[in-house]
C-alpha cells in the first residue's frame, strides 16, 4: 500500500511524487536510506506546508547517542550522596519513598536498607563536577560536558523503559528519535544511511535490545535505523558473493539497468525509475561502508585515544571511534546501545567493568570530535533508560550490594550541539531519591534535543490513522537552561 | 434525497445518466467545484474534523469555549459567550465559524497559531462558506449508517463491463473522463492471479496450458484452478496474521519460545474450506464460548492471544494484564471494525464519538479471560500462557488433521477462557493500570450499532454476534476493504484501519456497499467474493499507461489502469524458490529457520531463553514457504522485513510498500537468492538444449513471460561474456557455484553453470520479477 511520505510537508504521495520529480531525471537517489533535501522542494498546495524545515537554524547537525542499555547506577558515578554513606544500611525512610511503586523484584523485600556507594567521589575540573573513581577519563573532561541530574521517567521496567527513551512511547509501534530526525532533516551524506545503529556488550547483566527501537514505525521505511554488525557484513547483505569482484559487479548493475530501464519504457511506472536508483545507491553504499567500518588507517595517536579495544570490531571503543567516523561523513543520527548495566546483585564488581569498557572510549569521542572541531555541530549523549534505586536489592553486604531500577531520578550527560558545557543541571535530595531542583521528564530531554537540531517538536508531526503524533506526544517543554 | 446530473460526454451518442444519491455524492475533490451542493461527509466533515475537532469535539474534556462542532445542536446554539452562534445556517457572514477561519488577526483566527493546525486552505474555506449557504445540513457519519445496495450505475460503456464491479468502476471513470485501458497480456494476467489467488509463480505448465488454451472459459478456467489449490488458504493467511500480529516468539526483552502455529495451520485451512467469514470471526472471538465448544473451535479463540508476553522479571503483573487487554481491544477494533479507538484508552476520542466509558465497557470483554499478567520469568517460561489449550497427537489425528505436527509431543497454545464469575472493569482514569474509576459494564461501541442486551449475552460470544450482524454497518465493509486493497493494492477506503472521522473517504462508496451488502447476503463467502474482483474487466486491465494517463492519476484511484505493485515480502522468497524448483510445498507446522546473516539474534539477545542463539534449519526446512519463516518478536527476520513485512508487534492491516537499496543488496546477495540462481543453473546446465533456450525458459520460469528478442540478446551476450571469463578461470566457477547447502547436480559443468547462474541472478534482480504487473 502506497503511504504518504510527506503527510505533513506536502501532502502527496510517494508515487505522486515520483511521477513530477523522478522520472527523466537520472540522479534523483530517491525514496532511499538517504531522503534527500528535494522532499524540501516539489509542488505542493503553499497551504498544505504547516512546517518548513528545519523549522529553524539548527545548532547541532548530527547526534551521538551513547546510549547505556540496562540503566547505570547514577549513585556509584555521578550523583554523589554522602548521607548515604552515613545511614548506610539504615532503613529509607517512607517519607522519602512517597509510596513510589516498586518493581516486582524488590516489592516483597522486608526490609530497605539504604546502600552508600563504594567508590569515592571528587569534585574535577572547574566546573567542580562530582565524579566517581569508576570513570578517570570522563572526569577528565567534565569541563566539556553538561550533567542533568534530574531526568526522570514513567516506567520501570527495561523493555518499556527503553522504548519510552527511544520512540516517546512506552507501548507500540511508534518511530524512534532516530527515525524523527531523519524524517524531519534527511540524510547529509548520498552513500551511507542516515541513521545507523551499533550495539556492544560489557560483561554485567544484560537486557536485550530490540529492533523496534531503532523502527521507523508509521514512517516510511527509509527512516529505518540501519543495524551495523562487527561481523563480515559492516550492513546486512552488503557484500558481494565470493568470486564477484567490482567490475563484475559494475557490468552486471549495467546490463541489469538497461533491462529495468526497457521496462520502464514500456509500463511507465515511476517506481521502476526509483528501483534503477536504489541499485545504484547500493552499489555505491557496497564501497563507502567497507571504506568507513576499515579501523586499520587510523593513526597510533587515535588508537591511543579511545583504547586498543577500538581495533576489535563489535566493542563499544570500537563502536565509539566508528560513530565519530559515521558522523564526520555526516550521517545525521548514530546510535550506540552498549548493554550490562542492570545491576540488580553484585552491582559493585558488574560497574567496574562495565566502566573499564566503556569510560575512555566515551571521553575519547567527546575529546576526538573537539579536536576536529566536529564538537559544537555534533550532539553527545550518555546515559540509561532509567536510575538504581539508593536501597539495596538482596543483601547488603560489607562489600556488596545491588540496585533495582529506580524512575523517579537519574543522571545523563550530554556534550557539543549547542549544550552548555561544564554544567550540572538538576538536583536530587540528599538520599539521591527524589528531583528538588528543575526536573528534566523524557518528554522535555526530546523536546530539547529537537530543539538543538533545529526542530521544533510540536510541529514536526506525522499524521497516521487520523491522528497526528509526535515524538514528544502531547507533552514536553524545552530545557532553555542547558541551552548555549 | 436522489437528485439527477446529466452531463454529455464528447463522442458519444447519448447523454448519460448518472443517479446520485446523497450519500454517493462522490469523493473525488477536484469535481466538487462542478458540484450543486456540498456534502457534509465527504466535503465538510474532513475539514471539521482535521481542524476543529480537537478543541471542539467529541472529547468533553477538552472541549473550548463549550462548543463543539460535530453535532449540529452544538454548532447551531448559541455560543457560550452569549455573542452570536457558531454556524447559522444560510448565513456565512453571521456564523462565528466562518468569521473565525477567514480572518488574519492571530488573536481571534482559527485554528489558533498555537494548536499548529495550519490555517484553511481558499478551497477548504470556500466549501465550508457553501455547506453554510446551502442550510450547513449534518449527516451521519457514512461508515456508521447500515450499507445499502444502491441500483447498479449505467455507464457509458455497457460491453466493457464483466460484472457489478465494473459498473461502478466506470461510472465513476466516466465521471472523471477518463477511460479504462486494454486487457492486459495473458502472461501478466496469469502472474498476477497466481500470486494473488497462490501467492506463487505460475508453473510453466500452467503458462503453457493458459497460453494455449483461446477458449473464452480459460480465464475463468485457471481462476477456478488457482482457488482449488491449498496454496489459496496460505496466500490469504497472511495477510490475517498481519491483522493478528502473529508470531512464534513472546517478544519483550528475553523473547522466549512460543508454539501459536497450530493457530496459524487452521487459519489456512479456514480458508481452504472458505469458512464464511462470519463464523470465522466468530470462532476467533468466542470459540470457546459456543455451546459444546469443540477443540478446534477454542484452538480459534488463540487469534486473541497471540499479542506480546513479558517475562521480564519484576514486573508488575496488573500493568500487563491490562496491556494485554488493551491489545486485544485493538485488534479487536482495528483488525475487525477498522476503528482506532485506542485514543479513548486515556481520554474521550477527539474525532470519533467514542468516549473513555465506551472504550472501557469494549475492553471488559476481554477483561473476563482467566489469563495472568505475569507467569514467572523466562527461566521458568512455557510456550503457552495460561489459559492453554493441550493438543494430544491422538487429537490431530482423530479431528485436527490440519495440524501439521511431526513427532507425537502434546501442543500447546494459549486460547481464551472466561472466569466464571465476572472481573469487574474500571474506567482507567489517564489509562494506566493504577488509577482505576468507576465500574463498567461490557457493551459493544454504541456509535456503530447498538448492542441489545436482550439478544446478545454480555460476553465475548455477544460482541461476536453483534459485530457480524448484518446491522453492524462496519464489519463487511472492512473486511471487503481489506480484501481489495490485497488485489489493488489499496483499499476502497486507502485507510484501511480507519473508517473514522479522521479516516480516508472510499474512493468509490457505492462500490464498496454494494460489494458489503452482497457478501452478506451470499452467506460471507470469501471465495465467492475473491472470484467476483478477479474476474472483473477492471482487475483484468493492463498497467502500462502513458504519462498523460498517469499524470491525470497517478495513484490510480480510478483503476483505470491495471495494478502494478511489489510482491509482499513473503512472495519474493516463495517466487525465487519456487521458480528454481526449491520450493518445499509441506503446509503448516512449526516455523523454520532458513538463512540468515550471522550474529543478528546473538548481538541483540538477553542471553537468556531458547532464542539466544539462531540455530539455522537444514535439508528440505530451508525451502519452506516465506510465511513459516520463524518470528522472533525482538529481531524479526531481516530479509522479510527490509521488504516491508509486518514487524507483528501489533495488529497491522496495510503494509508499507517501499523501494529502498536494501531490497537491492537482499536480491545481489541474499544467499537464498544466490542458492536458487546456483540450482537452476545446474539444472539448466546438464540439459541438452542450446544456451539460448536455456536463458528463455530460465526467464520464463522467473519473470513468468516471453522475453523481447532484445531482452534475449542482452541476456545471452552476457552469458557468453560470463562463459568466456570462466572457461579462464575454472577455480572462479568453482567459488561462485559454492553457495547453499542444497546438493550440486556433478554433471553439470562448472563453467557452464556459473556463467549461468550470473545471467539468472540477474532475472532474479529485474524489477519486474518482483513485481505484478
Amino acid at each position: 500500500m502506497e503511504k504518504q511520505v510527506f503527510d505533513f510537508g506536502m501532502n502527496t504521495t510517494r508515487r505522486h511524487f515520483l511521477s513530477k520529480m523522478s522520472l527523466g531525471i537520472g540522479s534523483a537517489a530517491l525514496g532511499s536510506l538517504l531522503v534527500p533535501d528535494i522532499f524540501k522542494g516539489g509542488e505542493a498546495d503553499p497551504s498544505d506546508i504547516i512546517a518548513g524545515l528545519p523549522h529553524f537554524a539548527p545548532k547541532a547537525k548530527r547526534i551521538i547517542y551513547l546510549f547505556q542499555n540496562g540503566a547505570p547506577s547514577q549513585l556509584d558515578l555521578f550523583d554523589y550522596k554522602p548521607m548515604l554513606n552515613k545511614m548506610h544500611g539504615e532503613e529509607l525512610p517512607e517519607s522519602i519513598r512517597g509510596g513510589q511503586r516498586l518493581t516486582g523484584m524488590t516489592a516483597n523485600q522486608a526490609s530497605f536498607p539504604l546502600a552508600g556507594s563504594m567508590f569515592n567521589f571528587k569534585q574535577h575540573g572547574k566546573s567542580g563536577a562530582w565524579i566517581s573513581e569508576l570513570l578517570p577519563y570522563t572526569a577528565g573532561i567534565v569541563d566539556d560536558l553538561c550533567f542533568v541530574k534530574s531526568l526522570n521517567t514513567d516506567a520501570i521496567n527495561h523493555d518499556p523503559a527503553l522504548t519510552f527513551f527511544q520512540t516517546g512511547a512506552q507501548v507500540g509501534n511508534r518511530p524512534s528519535m532516530g527515525a524523527w530526525l531523519s524524517y524531519g532533516l534527511g540524510s547529509e551524506n548520498k552513500n551511507l544511511p542516515g541513521y545507523c545503529v551499533l550495539l556492544s556488550r560489557g560483561k554485567g547483566n544484560g537486557q536485550g535490545v530490540y529492533s523496534k527501537l531503532w523502527t521507523n514505525g508509521f514512517l516510511d521505511s527509509v527512516h529505518q535505523g540501519v543495524q551495523f554488525s562487527s561481523g563480515e557484513n559492516p550492513v546486512l547483505y552488503l557484500g558481494d558473493p565470493e568470486g564477484m569482484d567490482r567490475t563484475q559487479r559494475r557490468n552486471m548493475l549495467d546490463k541489469l539497468a538497461e533491462l529495468n530501464q526497457g521496462t520502464l519504457d514500456e509500463f511507465g511506472d515511476p517506481e521502476i525509475a526509483t528501483k534503477i536508483q536504489q541499485y545504484e545507491m547500493a552499489f555505491r553504499m557496497q564501497t563507502a561502508v567497507p571504506e568507513i567500518t576499515d579501523m586499520s588507517k587510523e593513526p597510533e595517536s587515535i588508537v591511543k585515544l579511545y583504547g586498543p579495544e577500538c581495533l576489535v570490531p563489535g566493542t563499544y571503543a570500537a563502536n565509539c571511534l566508528l560513530a565519530r567516523k559515521l558522523s564526520e561523513q555526516g550521517v545525521r543520527f548514530i546510535q550506540l546501545y552498549h548493554q550490562g548495566w542492570d545491576g540488580h546483585g553484585k552491582l559493585p564488581q558488574e560497574i567496574r567493568g562495565q566502566c573499564m569498557d566503556s569510560d575512555q572510549a566515551s571521553a575519547a569521542l567527546v575529546t576526538d570530535l573537539k579536536q576536529r572541531g566536529l564538537l559544537d555541530e555534533t550532539l553527545v549523549i550518555w546515559g540509561g533508560e532509567f536510575g538504581r534505586t539508593n536501597y539495596c536489592q538482596g543483601k547488603l553486604e560489607k562489600d556488596d550490594y545491588g540496585r533495582d531500577h529506580h524512575p523517579r531520578a537519574f543522571t545523563v550527560w550530554m556534550a557539543g550541539g549547542g549544550i552548555k558545557p561544564g554544567m550540572v543541571y538538576g538536583e536530587t535530595d540528599e538520599f539521591g531519591y527524589n528531583i528538588v531542583k528543575n526536573p528534566v521528564h523524557v518528554h522535555d530531554f526530546h523536546a530539547t534535543i529537537l530543539n538543538q537540531m533545529g526542530l521544533d517538536h510540536e510541529k514536526l508531526v506525522f499524521k497516521h490513522q487520523g491522528r497526528r503524533y509526535r515524538l514528544t506526544d502531547v507533552a514536553g517543554k524545552i530545557v532553555k537552561d542547558i541551552i548555549a | 434525497m436522489f437528485k439527477r446530473i446529466v452531463f454529455g460526454m464528447v463522442g458519444l451518442l447519448a447523454l448519460v445518466v448518472i443517479v446520485f444519491s446523497c450519500f454517493q455524492k462522490n469523493g473525488a475533490l477536484q469535481s466538487s467545484g462542478s458540484l450543486q451542493e456540498v456534502s457534509y461527509n465527504f466535503h465538510v466533515r474532513p475539514i471539521l474534523s482535521d481542524k476543529c475537532y480537537a478543541c471542539h469535539g467529541p472529547d468533553a474534556q477538552k472541549r473550548e469555549a463549550g462548543l463543539r462542532l460535530d453535532v449540529a445542536e452544538g454548532a447551531y446554539a448559541k455560543l457560550k459567550d452569549g455573542k452570536g452562534y457558531a454556524i447559522v445556517p444560510g448565513k456565512p457572514d453571521e456564523s462565528e465559524v466562518f468569521k473565525r477561519i477567514t480572518s488574519v488577526d492571530p488573536d481571534y483566527q482559527m485554528p489558533t497559531p498555537e494548536s499548529h493546525l495550519g490555517l484553511l486552505n481558499e478551497r477548504e474555506i470556500g466549501l465550508l462558506k457553501r455547506w453554510i449557504e446551502q442550510g450547513a445540513k449534518y449527516e451521519n457519519h457514512w461508515a456508521f449508517s447500515v450499507p445499502k445496495a444502491s441500483k447498479v450505475p449505467e455507464t457509458s460503456d455497457p460491453d466493457w463491463s464483466k460484472n457489478e464491479i465494473d459498473h461502478f468502476v466506470r461510472a465513476k471513470m466516466d465521471e472523471q473522463g477518463l477511460s479504462p485501458s486494454e486487457e492486459a497480456e495473458k502472461s501478466y494476467l496469469l502472474k498476477r492471479l497466481s500470486f494473488d489467488l497462490n501467492g506463487l509463480p505460475p508453473s510453466l505448465e500452467l503458462q503453457q496450458q493458459f497460453e494455449q488454451d483461446q477458449s473464452e472459459e480459460s480465464y475463468e478456467r485457471v481462476v477456478d484452478a488457482l482457488l482449488a489449490e491449498k496454496a489459496y488458504g496460505e496466500k490469504m493467511s497472511v495477510h490475517w496474521l498481519d491483522v493478528a500480529r502473529y508470531a512464534d516468539s513472546y517478544g519483550y526483552q528475553d523473547d522466549e519460545y512460543r508454539t501459536q502455529w497450530p493457530w496459524r495451520d487452521w487459519v489456512i485451512k479456514a480458508y481452504n474450506e472458505n469458512m464464511p467469514y462470519d463464523r470465522f470471526i466468530t470462532w476467533q472471538l468466542a470459540g470457546d464460548l459456543l455451546p459444546d465448544a469443540t477443540k478446534e473451535q477454542v484452538l480459534a479463540t488463540a487469534f486473541l492471544r497471540n499479542h506480546k508476553y513479558t517475562e521480564e522479571g519484576g514486573v508488575i503483573p496488573e500493568e500487563y494484564r491490562i496491556e494485554y487487554n488493551l491489545d486485544k481491544t485493538r485488534t479487536y477494533s482495528s483488525g475487525l471494525l477498522g476503528l482506532t479507538v485506542e485514543c479513548a484508552q486515556c481520554h474521550d476520542h477527539k474525532y470519533d464519538p467514542v468516549s473513555q466509558e465506551d472504550y472501557y465497557r469494549l475492553f471488559a470483554f476481554f477483561n473476563n479471560s482467566k489469563e495472568k499478567g505475569f507467569e514467572g520469568d523466562v527461566s521458568q517460561s512455557v510456550p503457552a500462557k495460561s489459559p492453554i489449550l493441550a493438543i494430544s497427537k491422538s487429537e490431530i489425528n482423530e479431528m485436527m488433521r490440519f495440524i501439521n505436527h511431526a513427532d507425537t509431543s502434546k501442543l500447546l497454545v494459549s486460547v481464551m477462557g472466561e472466569n466464571d464469575s465476572i472481573r469487574p472493569t474500571h474506567i482507567l482514569n489517564r489509562g494506566v493500570y493504577d488509577a482505576p474509576g468507576r465500574v463498567v459494564t461490557a457493551r459493544a461501541l454504541k456509535v456503530v450499532m447498538d448492542f441489545d442486551t436482550l439478544k446478545y449475552p454480555k460476553n465475548r460470544l455477544g460482541l461476536a454476534q453483534w459485530t457480524v450482524s448484518k446491522q453492524n454497518p462496519l464489519t463487511a465493509r472492512v473486511f471487503v476493504n481489506q480484501l481489495w486493497q490485497e488485489f489493488f493494492g489499496r483499499g476502497i477506503v486507502k485507510s484501511t484501519g480507519d473508517f473514522g472521522m479522521q479516516g480516508d473517504l472510499p474512493s468509490h462508496p457505492e462500490l464498496l456497499d454494494w460489494l458489503a451488502v452482497d457478501f452478506m447476503n451470499h452467506g460471507w463467502d470469501v471465495k465467492r467474493l475473491v472470484k467476483q474482483i478477479v474476474m472483473s474487466a477492471t482487475y483484468r486491465q493492463s498497467s502500462k499507461a502513458d504519462p498523460k494517463k498517469r499524470d491525470r492519476d497517478p495513484d490510480n484511484v480510478y483503476l483505470a489502469r491495471g495494478i502494478r505493485v511489489r510482491l509482499p515480502a513473503e512472495f519474493i522468497r516463495d517466487a525465487v524458490l519456487a521458480s528454481s524448483g526449491l520450493l518445499n510445498r509441506k503446509i503448516g507446522g512449526y516455523s523454520v529457520k532458513p538463512y540468515q546473516p550471522e550474529g543478528l539474534w546473538e548481538s541483540a539477545t538477553s542471553g537468556r531463553g531458547l532464542l539466544a542463539t539462531y540455530v539455522q534449519d537444514k535439508g528440505e526446512l530451508l525451502y519452506r514457504r516465506g510465511m513459516y519463516t520463524f518470528i522472533k518478536l525482538t529481531v524479526p527476520p531481516p530479509s522479510m522485513i527490509i521488504f516491508d513485512a509486518s514487524n507483528r508487534d501489533k495488529c497491522e492491516v496495510a503494509r508499507l510498500n517501499t523501494n529502498t537499496p536494501l531490497q537491492a543488496l537482499v536480491m545481489l546477495n541474499d544467499p537464498t537468492v544466490l542458492e536458487a540462481s546456483r540450482v537452476l543453473a545446474e539444472k539448466m546446465a546438464v540439459s541438452k538444449s542450446p544456451a539460448k533456450e536455456k536463458i528463455r525458459e530460465s526467464f520464463r520460469r522467473i519473470v513468468c513471460r516471453e522475453p523481447t528478442d532484445k531482452e534475449l540478446s542482452l541476456l545471452l551476450d552476457y552469458y557468453q561474456e560470463e562463459q568466456a571469463y570462466f572457461t579462464k578461470n575454472k577455480a572462479g566457477a568453482q567459488k561462485v557455484l559454492n553457495v547453499g547447502e542444497y546438493p550440486h547436480d556433478t554433471k553439470a559443468p562448472y563453467q557452464e553453470s556459473a556463467a549461468l547462474m550470473r545471467v539468472i541472478n540477474m532475472m532474479y534482480n529485474m524489477e519486474e520479477t518482483i513485481t505484478k504487473s
